[in-house]
């Protein structure tokens, strides 16, 4: 194994430890849950994706051969971190909407209402919504 | 040089998921909760990549994979039904 490989695959090992360390730190150190969503979405993904580079590189120094098998495991998680990130939004806006918790507004101030509605609760869709999302 | 760097990696990810245990035992909310597990099935995927590295073997690979696809699917499951009080519509 190289010097080079070997400097590498440290420098991206504790850099993905970091990540991850600072993602969850976020997840307990932050007030309110908005605020708290920040941490594990963007600094736990930085983080594992830097962790699977430096399997990646580590392989390729090991056996001589480029895999990028490690990467499909980053691209699922590039696409899904969002999505999941985005149902604990709605899911949290839902239970401050129907009053089911109380907690202190975080600096970005309550969330924005919609008027006399709210989207993907219990409510039937209004009339007028695209078919797309609610079918008539 | 990779032994110390795989130890501390080991070491923070071990604390990153003992955090993450605090705050799916703390709460408040269910969305916290829901969080807290979402972000402690990355912790583990991360744990898996590095036990693979430790090892040298390549077949801890699959594992992460398939975890990766079951935690996503967990996640947007619990939401479902907590927005929808059911899964599938």
């Amino acid at each position: 194994m190289t010097m080079a490989a070997d400097i590498a695959i440290a420098a991206l090992l504790l850099l993905g430890g970091a990540f991850v360390l600072i993602g969850s730190w976020g997840l307990v150190r932050l007030r309110t849950t908005m605020e708290r969503l920040h941490g594990p979405t963007k600094a736990t993904t930085l983080g594992l994706g830097a962790l699977l580079l430096a399997s990646v590189v580590f392989f390729q120094a090991k056996a001589g051969v480029w895999t990028v098998h490690e990467l499909l495991i980053s691209l699922f998680l590039f696409i899904t971190a969002p999505i999941a990130a985005n149902m604990i939004a709605k899911v949290h806006l839902h239970r401050l909407h129907t009053g089911a918790i109380a907690e202190p507004t975080s600096i970005a101030g309550p969330p924005p209402r919609l008027d006399g509605s709210d989207w993907a609760t219990f409510e039937a869709p209004s009339p007028d919504a695209p078919t797309a999302t609610a079918e008539r | 040089m990779i032994a110390v760097a795989l130890t501390t990696a080991f070491g923070c990810v071990a604390l990153a998921l003992l955090f993450n245990g605090w705050r799916l035992l703390r709460g408040p909310s269910i969305g916290d909760r829901i969080m807290a597990l979402d972000t402690m099935v990355i912790n583990a995927i991360a744990m898996i990549v590095l036990i693979g590295i430790a090892g040298g073997e390549d077949t801890y690979f699959e594992a992460a994979l398939l975890l990766a696809m079951v935690g996503f699917v967990g996640t947007i499951a619990y939401c479902k039904f907590i927005l929808r009080g059911d899964i599938v519509e």
